[in-house]
């Protein structure tokens, strides 16, 4: 059956196009990648080449012709044996059904659009289990953050071959903060593995390795240093699974310190919560306590996606009860109550917590009975539990050292209007970092990170007191 | 500026540099019958199957951008000549030959690029990002140089595995401009891992020629200061590729560390669909096209040596024209993804 040549789309916004000239004849033979003929749109002039072999019957459009719509036939293609009288009397048969049965072919005129018929499905609830019981009697440990996070490498690594972990002075060295001290000894080079100063080529070298099913856990000496790989955090690592329709995706822990230390100026100094979770296929995590930050760190290294551990410098080296058990693990996404009470609530995370449960001292001294929720993950959020306490106590503030703008605390503001604005009895405050580069001067840097001041003030203000 | 010598592809004989005694680079070793019609049988498939597609992307069929092979099939038809099961292929956006090559299915990939449910991705991914685990073929990359990184990082897991699987990572001699790919050429050379570095030298990174684009243009050479071999190698004869892919494979297998392919190659057709090629002559790209074209070169071996007659070849045409309309019309009919497919494979 005679083919219907058609007029090609350059770009899918392209609607008609000019058929500027003929390079074959009627009555020439033509092979699969001749050109055939020329076509330009105002942008641009392209070749269209034969798909299937023939000889042309018949020019259904001069040359010259402006204003061609696109999918016009503009040329009758005749097999073996085929008459050019018989390609007149052809039905217009194009190479491609109009509608196909299992969809249809884009009109050149529509431009891509994210509308459908379809109603859009809701975004499926994940449910996460609670923290895990701790056996009464356990024994507690005074451990500092730093040991934690050491002590949850260490066990995932005795436990799995595929766990390693990578980055810069990781192994020789014994880490730039000392987290990662001891693990040489025991694993060797070959599983601690020391890097040159090279993060988006070894955070590829990572996500590579995860493809394949390995688990590193890839240290960045801070995640400063991490935005010259972020590229390989988001578009290698964080979509990969959903790019592949689920066949591979990248079980990597990207862990190090986030946020400001003591003294180290702009570039050093960033808290990127907020950065990571704006991306659909990363989970992020930023624990305050040591016993979270070993449970949680497990939990990542265990987790089949990839993980985003938001450490703290100042906090390393604090020490809180980490329970003794054989292998402690906390559920990634689910936030925890860290003091309970009845007249506000404070949700914070990381080293944010520092200021609330100091603020909360204080103001239970002038009588506000303060909850703080640590959110302890930070995608997928635990909102259940922030909505939760706000009905108790129908008012919010939030904590964190991040710049203020698109903050983690104007999320959580957004969700908690939504889902509890007829329990709110004050208009959800903020407490953030100032909006400016972080300074160096001592006076300037105090005052640029949020302080317990701040958050008792904002406490004091959303309870009109 | 005159385009130099080495970023030219004049004859069938490779410019492969002799750097080192132990290796042949370019040298052609003549292919057996079945070699010759097995590649001209991928080849051909790779181009059918590329025609076919930038036909249904005029048709609308395909959205998006569509960056087609047609022209390169030599270098990774040749390339998969030398591998065995379990080495792993990475490259970039100019992806489906790869993925032909390596076995995936015709129908996945072309309803992939329509968008469909029987996509490798179910459509979720298109043109520049499919995967398969099944067949070792790990994308598909839309970020240029990034698959260098990740490249590295599969040959990585082999070594830490130690398994003696290669892993492949293409890139086109625009991404060897990218820095990530000296970062990973240092660590590859430093861990002695076992990854061939091919640069598909096409000449032209999008509109850009490499002489306008590249201050060392010999990118057999982007390695030296790693200590790493490199050769050149001529992209359009399947045969030195496959010459030069079995010795990368055993210098890699063997535990030296990394190696650099520059296949000297052509694309014929534009960037993208959308290309108004204007940063060429069309006699160039005849010229090439009429000169070195990778199939005919391999047709013509085959008529000579009387190891198939031009009916059998009409024959293995007729096939891969069967393939390549089965999974367009599978491609066109096959529904798109269902709604709920929306919120999957975010996480695990």
């Amino acid at each position: 059956m005679p083919i219907n040549i058609l007029m090609p789309a350059l770009s899918p916004t392209m609607e008609e196009g000019t058929l500027s000239k003929w390079v074959k004849n009627e009555g020439d033979t033509v092979k699969s990648g001749d050109v055939i003929a020329e076509i330009e749109t105002d942008k641009a002039t392209m070749e269209v080449e034969a798909v299937d072999e023939g000889v042309i019957g018949k020019l259904l459009v001069a040359a010259g012709t402006e204003g061609v719509k696109v999918n016009t036939p503009i040329a009758v293609l005749l097999q073996d044996g085929e008459s050019a009288d018989a390609a007149a009397a052809a039905p217009a048969k194009a190479e491609a059904p109009a509608d196909a049965e299992g969809g249809k072919a884009r009109p050149a005129t529509e431009e891509p659009t994210a509308k459908t018929d379809a109603t859009v499905p809701a975004q499926p609830k994940t449910d996460v289990a609670a923290d895990p019981d701790i056996p009464a009697g356990t024994e507690m440990v005074m451990t500092t953050v730093r040991e934690a996070l050491r002590d949850a490498m260490a066990e995932e690594m005795r436990k799995s071959d595929d766990v390693f972990v990578m980055g810069e002075e990781v192994a020789e060295y014994q880490g730039a903060y000392k987290i990662t001290q001891g693990l040489l000894q025991e694993f060797g080079a070959r599983r601690v593995i020391d890097t040159p100063i090279t993060e988006h080529g070894f955070a590829g070298v990572g996500v590579g390795a995860a493809m394949t099913g390995l688990r590193p856990i890839v240290e960045f000496m801070t995640f400063n240093f991490a935005m010259q790989a972020i590229d390989h955090i988001i578009n290698s690592a964080a979509k990969t699974l959903y790019m592949s329709g689920g066949q591979m995706g990248a079980p990597i822990v990207f862990r190090g310190p986030s946020g400001a230390a003591a003294r180290v100026g702009a570039q050093h100094s960033q808290c990127y919560a907020a950065w990571y979770s704006h991306i659909p296929g990363l989970k992020v995590v930023m624990p305050y306590t040591a016993a979270d930050a070993k449970g949680l760190l497990k939990a990542a290294i265990q987790d089949p996606n990839p993980v985003i551990f938001l450490e703290n410098e100042i906090l390393y080296g604090q020490s809180f009860e980490v329970p003794k058990l054989d292998d402690f693990t906390l559920p990634i996404g689910k936030a925890r109550i860290h003091r309970a009470g009845k007249d506000a609530t404070i949700v914070s995370f990381g080293i944010g917590m520092t200021y609330a449960v100091k603020a909360a001292a204080e103001l239970e001294k002038d009588g506000i009975d303060v909850e703080i929720i640590d959110l302890r993950t930070i995608r997928p959020m635990d909102l259940p539990a922030i909505i939760e306490s706000v009905k108790k106590t129908g008012r919010l503030v939030t904590v964190e050292e991040g710049f203020p703008q698109a903050s983690v605390g104007d999320y959580i503001a957004n969700q908690v209007q939504r889902a509890a604005f007829d329990y709110l009895d004050a208009p959800i405050l903020s407490v953030a970092g100032k909006d400016v580069p972080m300074p160096y001067a001592a006076n300037l840097e105090k005052l640029a990170l949020p302080n317990v001041g701040e958050v008792v003030q904002a406490v004091k203000a959303v309870c009109y007191k | 500026m005159a385009p130099r010598k080495s970023a030219t592809v004049s004859s069938r004989k490779p410019s492969a540099k002799p750097a080192k005694k132990d290796f042949n680079g370019g040298t052609i070793v003549e292919f057996s019958k079945d070699e010759d019609l097995k590649a001209y049988r991928e080849m051909l498939l790779i181009r059918r199957f590329e025609e076919k597609a930038g036909q249904l992307y005029g048709m609308g069929f395909i959205g998006g951008f569509c960056h087609l092979y047609i022209g390169q099939e030599a270098v990774v038809v040749g390339m998969q000549l030398a591998l065995k099961e379990g080495d792993q292929v990475i490259t970039g956006y100019r992806d489906h030959g790869h993925m032909l090559a390596c076995g995936m299915s015709a129908r996945g990939v072309m309803a992939e690029l329509t968008g469909r449910r029987g996509g490798l991705s179910k459509g979720k991914g298109g043109s520049m990002h499919m995967f398969s685990k099944e067949k070792h073929f790990y994308g598909g990359h839309g970020i240029v140089g990034a698959q260098v990184s990740l490249g590295t990082g599969l040959a990585f897991a082999n070594r830490y595995r130690g398994n003696d699987n290669v892993s492949l990572a293409y890139f086109g001699d625009g991404a060897a401009n990218q820095g990530q790919v000296y970062e990973s050429f240092n660590m590859a050379a430093l861990w002695k891992l076992p990854v061939i570095y091919i640069v598909e030298n096409n000449r032209y990174a999008m509109g850009t020629s490499v002489s306008r684009a590249s201050a060392q243009t010999d990118f057999s050479q982007r390695g030296a200061s790693f200590g790493i071999p490199g050769y050149q190698v001529d992209g359009m004869d399947v045969r030195a590729v496959k010459a030069a892919a079995d010795e990368a494979v055993e210098h890699c297998r063997s535990g030296k560390g990394p190696m650099i392919l520059e296949m000297l190659t052509y694309r014929y057709r534009g960037h993208s669909m959308s290309d108004p090629a204007k940063y060429r002559s069309k006699d160039e790209v005849q010229k090439m096209r009429s000169e070195h074209d990778p199939i005919e070169q391999v047709k013509a071996r085959i008529l000579e040596q009387g190891w198939a007659s031009e009916d059998e070849l009409k024959q293995i045409d007729k096939d891969v024209r069967d393939i390549v309309a089965d999974s367009a019309d599978f491609a066109q009919a096959d529904p798109e993804p269902d709604v709920s497919e929306l919120y999957t494979d975010i996480l695990l």
